[in-house]
């Protein structure tokens, strides 16, 4: 039974990276926009964050410094997708392009530098209560925060009024536009937002998943993140689920390790992926359903004539 | 003075050209107030950069060696996005036909027929198309975005080669480097110019370049391509097959990836292992976009790519400056791309001011 816990714990923090690019893709593609980019938003906060933690000594400040990167990056892709125009696929690809070599080109200071990561929780008496204390108190405190964000987003989606003014921008921006909301605004938020998420989501990876920096780190996170906002059909709930689903499948390389298994390490490295064309492939079969839960403006830039 | 932008009736040619310019140029001033800011001597490390790695016939030739790989790569891509078909994974499709051809040279290791080569580059072809088919039938019969899949069998590419460089394919007598076997002279491309990497493989990325023109320009099926992404509602009704169009870009794009892999492993790798491509299938698609998915553009734009990674190179020997310093110059050009693109479709006006008279030519 121990066992099992200590799974579940370990499956959950291997799928918060997820979490967290997840849902902020989630909402920037409610609100119509793609950012292709989530790859090059993690890594920069990934570098950023441990570059600040490993100066400051603080890793919560190295955590504030990742979201501020990937906002700042995603700020870049709003200005040239929103602003002028340009294709989102391209400018989307083009800011994860530059996110790799910005954020080679930044950490290569701190290759081999090592620093204090942010601990999992420790509550004395209630995280050592065998099975309940692994299961429910010992996790890190990002793991925490990202169900806080998943709870978040989940109310501001459904049961507020500026989340409702957000999906109608996704579905409709010339309605929205018509009524009198502020749909360039709008969507600048919504960009900015998914871009810190990304920017936290890599600097959970550099500071506290594996404390240390290494070139390329998020190895493709950021794109099992965009075809997990696919797969979960634009829901939020279905987003947590496939980021565990993904955390799990990451872990069979360790299990699998653990269990003397004979198995090349390359074949098991690359689960994640084939995991993702597959699952990708069966939830993308039904077009219907895609059409109808992808938000109706997605990808298509809006510009108010007059 | 606000400015706003208004709709152009029809795309601008001039601004079309323009704009790579513009961006090249942006990317420049953006490159002098880095390396000021990094505390070089801008003109100095200038020279260094852009004119030094090309100063001599050398350089020269090594510019076209990594132009190679890009103008092949950017143009079988450039056919797939002028359709709407996103291949972003020719990196994964580069490494398959490196494997296949690669596994040619080295099953027939000792062989010193002359087809040996062109057999490689017909494998690496196909091992490229077959990477590229995944996506494409993933697509046209489960609907599955082409984007997502490409990329993550770049990664399971990756794997792939790596397991066989450090497991069946190593050298035995590599002192345990995942490496394979050096390739013969037979499975090699021998220099076009004595003391240069330069090879053969140059004219095939140009005969490349050159057939993609025909295929596009002068084709039925290059211009149903062109229809289907410029208009894919009307191309529908024309009866324009998508899957038909999905199927061609990929496989287009697979092969051309396919054969540049193998031309890195035959030309001046000379063997496989897994540093085999400095990146060339992500940067070749900044270049199919800076080339304006046109074949003259393409070959320009891959000498430009070409000479920032020399530039990157030159700049870690000469100003200790890191080689990565190529990827932030590729993603900033890209980006100084998207921006001036914008002209292309709209133009600046000065905004009026809320209620003054409209300019009488307007009225008239």
């Amino acid at each position: 039974m121990d066992q099992l816990a200590q799974l579940v714990a370990l499956t959950l923090a291997a799928g918060t990276p997820l979490v967290y690019a997840a849902l902020g893709e989630l909402v920037t593609e409610k609100s119509g926009v793609l950012n292709l980019g989530v790859e090059g938003m993690m890594l920069v906060g990934a570098v950023a964050a441990f570059a600040v933690a490993a100066t400051t000594q603080n890793p919560w400040l190295g955590v504030l410094a990742g979201m501020a990167a990937g906002a700042a990056l995603s700020a870049v892709f709003a200005v040239l997708a929103l602003t002028l125009l340009s294709n989102q696929v391209a400018t989307g690809l083009a800011l994860s392009l530059f996110g790799i070599g910005l954020s080679a080109f930044v950490g290569l200071e701190y290759v081999a530098v090592v620093i204090e990561g942010i601990p999992p929780v420790a509550i004395s008496g209630l995280s050592d209560l065998t099975l309940v204390g692994t299961l429910l108190f010992a996790h890190n405190p990002l793991v925490y925060l990202s169900l806080a964000l998943f709870a978040l987003v989940q109310w501001f989606l459904y049961r507020t009024r500026a989340g409702l003014v957000l999906r109608a921008v996704g579905e409709s921006p010339q309605s929205a536009h018509a009524i009198g909301y502020p749909v360039l605004a709008i969507r600048y938020l919504a960009v900015l937002f998914g871009g810190a998420c990304a920017g936290l989501a890599g600097a959970y990876l550099a500071v506290a998943y594996t404390p240390l920096w290494v070139e390329g780190m998020t190895a493709g996170r950021g794109w099992i993140a965009l075809a997990l906002v696919v797969f979960a059909t634009w829901k939020p709930w279905r987003v947590l689920a496939g980021a565990y689903l993904f955390g799990g499948v990451t872990l069979a390389q360790f299990q699998a390790q653990a269990l003397g298994l004979d198995v090349p390490s390359q074949f098991l490295s690359m689960l994640p992926y084939l995991a993702t064309i597959a699952v990708l492939a069966i939830i993308s079969r039904d077009a219907a359903t895609i059409r109808l839960n992808a938000p109706a403006s997605l990808g298509k830039p809006f510009h108010a004539a007059a | 003075m606000r400015l706003r932008l208004e709709a152009r009736p029809e795309p601008s040619r001039v601004a079309g050209w323009l704009a790579p310019l513009i961006a090249a140029a942006a990317t420049l001033v953006v490159g002098f107030v880095l390396f000021s800011a990094l505390g070089k001597d801008p003109v100095q490390a200038f020279r260094a950069f852009f004119l030094k790695p090309v100063a001599d016939l050398y350089g020269v030739s090594e510019l076209l060696l990594k132009a190679s790989p890009l103008m092949l790569i950017a143009t079988g891509l450039a056919a797939g996005y002028r359709a709407n078909v996103w291949n972003i994974g020719a990196e994964g499709q580069l490494l398959v036909g490196a494997i296949a051809g690669g596994g040619l040279a080295l099953a027939f290791h000792d062989a010193d027929s002359p087809l040996l080569l062109p057999a490689m580059i017909a494998a690496g072809a196909l091992g490229g198309m077959a990477w590229a088919a995944i996506p494409a039938f993933l697509r046209t019969r489960f609907n599955a975005n082409e984007i997502l899949v490409s990329l993550m069998l770049v990664y399971v590419a990756t794997h792939l080669l790596s397991w066989l460089v450090h497991g069946p394919w190593r050298d035995p007598e590599g002192f345990n480097f995942p490496q394979s076997k050096l390739f013969h002279a037979a499975a090699t491309y021998a220099p076009l110019l004595e003391g240069t990497r330069l090879n053969g493989g140059l004219l095939v990325a140009l005969g490349v370049v050159a057939l993609g023109y025909l295929f596009m320009q002068k084709s039925l099926a290059g211009f149903q391509m062109r229809v289907a992404g410029l208009a894919p509602a009307a191309a529908n009704y024309a009866g324009i097959s998508s899957r038909r169009t999905v199927w061609l870009g990929l496989l287009g794009g697979g092969a051309c990836a396919g054969i540049a892999g193998v031309q890195e492993a035959a030309g001046p790798v000379g063997q496989l292992l897994p540093s085999l491509s400095p990146g060339y299938g992500f940067a070749a698609i900044i270049v199919a976009f800076v080339g304006r998915l046109h074949p003259l553009g393409i070959v320009l734009a891959s000498l430009l790519m070409s000479l920032l990674y020399l530039g990157g190179e030159s700049a870690q020997l000469n100003l200790a400056l890191p080689s990565a310093v190529t990827g932030l110059f590729q993603g900033t050009l890209l980006f100084f791309l998207l921006a001036a693109d914008v002209l292309v479709h709209y133009r600046l006006r000065v905004a009026r001011p809320a209620g003054s008279p409209a300019p009488v030519a307007r009225a008239a």
